[in-house]
């Protein structure tokens, strides 16, 4: 079905690591150059203290962005309470022209009444929550990372009528939780006031093993993620025939151009999904790639997508 | 200190059964919250909770002895399954419930907009952290109380109560989830089984034990190992969140996110009193009656105490407290973090 498969647009979601300030501008000069991506989401979604970091890059990040004729919003932080975060949150939306997504309350407190995007923090898991900030502005909703297809469908169709499109995460590490302790710190023996930015040298997180030698989870300051990539490339002409309107990567240190390629030649039809998953499998990233989530399944593992139409 | 400096504050308490409902009552508690049999609320587990009839016939009882029963609404409803929700608020408004503790937008919509006499608290699992998302949901909802996240100091506390217009709740003992409620799906990543849409964190089902000839345990979640233990180590129950890890950054296997210790903040009582907490919570609906009728009554007597002026004291709490160990949690100093 090819409903909604030629508008589906790719989206770029806020570097969740601390990045050092270069290479994050560099980072952005390639995705304004040669990523097939619509929108880009810009700004500090984990921690506070990282913020000043990349101030004086948004300008030319933004300029270069906006001419290589991609959208830019800003997320905003996904955990709200010291009086720094706070003060954050209410300078990205004390800007009546900025886009801005709301990863939690405090942010949709300032922006309610205009038109805004939800974040994947915020816990959108169906119609009635999805409908109440419809009403309060919001335009565009990205669904937690656990958000079943089941749900989603449903989401999707119950919202088709009303003026919001629908976004999910497709590739990258999951976000799994957060928490007010900095486990960065922690690992190195301080504590969030002392960490002295000991993240930055994870730029895809810091591995977590099991007591057997399994890597499980992935450290990213207050945030845990998955040690598995979600990779929904194979479900891709699934989500755009239940009205997905937004696909969204999550940036690693891989080669990003590449993984938005991919997709963007699924979403075009020029390759089918299973090549689309060889190329993406051809980026020899360092862990595996799982989308148990989707299916309603632990999110680590692999599902394969015709053995799950097969019991359906 | 004097008596007038506190006022009174209400002692909230777990009940997982009707039983549990009644000695917590019993032994002094102003207000018990409960769950029914199914996902709306985030202790959905096997054996615990309560039937339609069973909330009516607890809600008699309870209000017989002039005290308030609630119910927990605090999950997430999946799109297409809402109803289920929907239920559990008509219901609570059927027989009479005195508040509902709500977490998800949509719950919180349908809930003040059907209902706008029904009083309305805001879980601990909506993750409101700061006196703008607070804002938002008295604003928006009608919400009249907010259960605050167990990752504030009693100062910021204090700091929150003066820039909301709502009643606060704090947790003071009981089970310290180390990560952000309402934002942790690391047992779906595990097992399948999603803590926000279907109430259940690291359900026993899924959690193994594997003994070696020596007696060590070695602990699962699915097929995750979580922490080993030696046969003379005592454990807590096991989440992913106390579980033991190694990364590169240590020698030795850690507890990456939090060691299993119990939230025990008696000596922070006349300062959470002092902060302007309206409220007292207590968790724990997944424990016994006999445990909840300790427990509730340790701290009746600690709060009427502080009330008169005299020293609290909760030396006897640390028997029942997880791997008998305790934490003041974040709420003494902000180190913690």
């Amino acid at each position: 079905m090819a409903i909604g498969q030629e508008k589906a647009e790719l989206t770029l979601g806020p570097v969740l690591f601390n990045w050092q300030p270069e290479r994050w501008r560099d980072f952005y000069y390639r995705i304004a150059d040669e990523a097939p991506v619509g929108t880009v989401y810009l700004g500090e979604a984990i921690c506070s203290k990282r913020g000043p970091f990349f101030d004086p890059y948004y300008e030319p990040v933004v300029e270069r962005l906006t001419a290589g004729g991609k959208t830019v919003a800003f997320s905003t932080l996904s955990e709200v309470m010291l009086r720094l975060d706070r003060q954050m949150i209410e300078r990205v939306c004390a800007s009546p022209d900025l886009l801005v997504e709301a990863n939690d309350a405090s942010a949709v407190f300032y922006l309610r009444g205009r038109p805004h995007h939800i974040g994947p923090f915020m816990n959108v898991y169906n119609e009635q929550a999805a409908l109440a900030l419809v009403q309060r502005g919001a335009r565009n909703i990205c669904v937690p990372t656990e958000m079943p297809a089941s749900a989603l469908r449903e989401l999707c169709a119950a919202v088709r009528t009303h003026m919001v499109t629908i976004e999910a995460q497709v590739f990258g590490r999951m976000s799994l939780a957060l928490s007010a302790r900095c486990y960065h710190a922690r690992a190195h023996g301080r504590t969030k006031d002392s960490c002295q930015f000991v993240c930055e040298n994870d730029p895809d997180g810091l591995d977590l093993k099991a007591l057997d030698g399994r890597s499980f989870l992935t450290i990213n300051g207050i945030q845990t993620l998955s040690y598995d990539y979600l990779n929904l490339i194979r479900q891709v002409p699934d989500l755009c025939a239940m009205g997905v309107a937004r696909l969204r990567l999550s940036p690693h240190t891989c080669d990003m151009v590449a993984v938005a390629s991919a997709f963007r030649d699924v979403l075009d039809r020029r390759i089918e999904p299973d090549e689309g998953m060889q190329r993406l499998n051809a980026l020899q990233l360092s862990a595996p790639f799982s989308n148990g989530f989707y299916y309603g399944k632990p999110g680590y593992s692999l599902v394969n997508p015709e053995a799950a139409r097969a019991t359906v | 200190m004097s008596a007038t400096e506190f006022h009174r504050p209400e002692l909230v308490c777990p009940a997982g059964t009707p039983a549990a409902a009644r000695a917590a009552v019993d032994a002094g508690a102003d207000a018990v919250y409960c769950g029914l049999q199914n996902a709306t609320n985030a202790r959905n587990f096997p054996g615990l909770n309560f039937t339609e009839e069973e909330i009516a016939e607890t809600a008699d009882y309870v209000h017989g002895r002039g005290a308030k029963i609630l119910l927990a609404v605090n999950t997430f409803p999946p799109a297409g399954k809402f109803d289920l929700w929907r239920g559990a608020i008509d219901l609570a408004v059927r027989r009479g419930i005195d508040a509902v503790i709500v977490a998800d937008i949509g719950v919180a919509a349908y809930a003040s907009s059907r209902y706008p006499a029904l009083r309305m608290h805001l879980s601990v699992q909506a993750g409101a952290s700061s006196p703008e998302a607070i804002r938002f949901y008295c604003e928006e909802f009608g919400v009249k109380r907010v259960v605050l996240p167990r990752m504030l100091t009693v100062s910021e506390i204090a700091d929150i109560h003066r820039q909301i217009p709502c009643e606060i709740e704090a947790f003071v003992f009981g089970n310290i989830g180390m990560m952000a409620e309402g934002r942790c799906s690391l047992t779906n990543y595990a097992t399948g089984v999603s803590t926000n849409m279907d109430g259940i964190c690291s359900a026993a089902g899924d959690v193994h034990y594997d003994e070696d000839a020596a007696g060590n345990l070695t602990v699962r979640l699915g097929n995750f190992v979580l922490d080993r233990f030696g046969c003379n180590e005592s454990a807590g129950y096991p989440t992913i969140c106390k579980g033991r890890y190694s990364c590169s950054a240590r020698t030795e296997p850690y507890y990456a996110f939090e060691e299993p210790v119990t939230l025990n903040l008696s000596a922070l009582l006349p300062d959470l009193m002092r902060a302007g907490v309206t409220a007292l919570k207590i968790e724990g609906r997944q424990r016994s009656r006999a445990y909840v009728k300790a427990v509730v009554a340790a701290f009746r007597k600690a709060v009427d105490d502080i009330g008169a002026g005299k020293e609290a004291r909760l030396a006897d709490l640390i028997a029942l407290t997880e791997g008998y160990r305790e934490t003041e949690g974040a709420f003494r100093s902000k180190t913690w973090r």
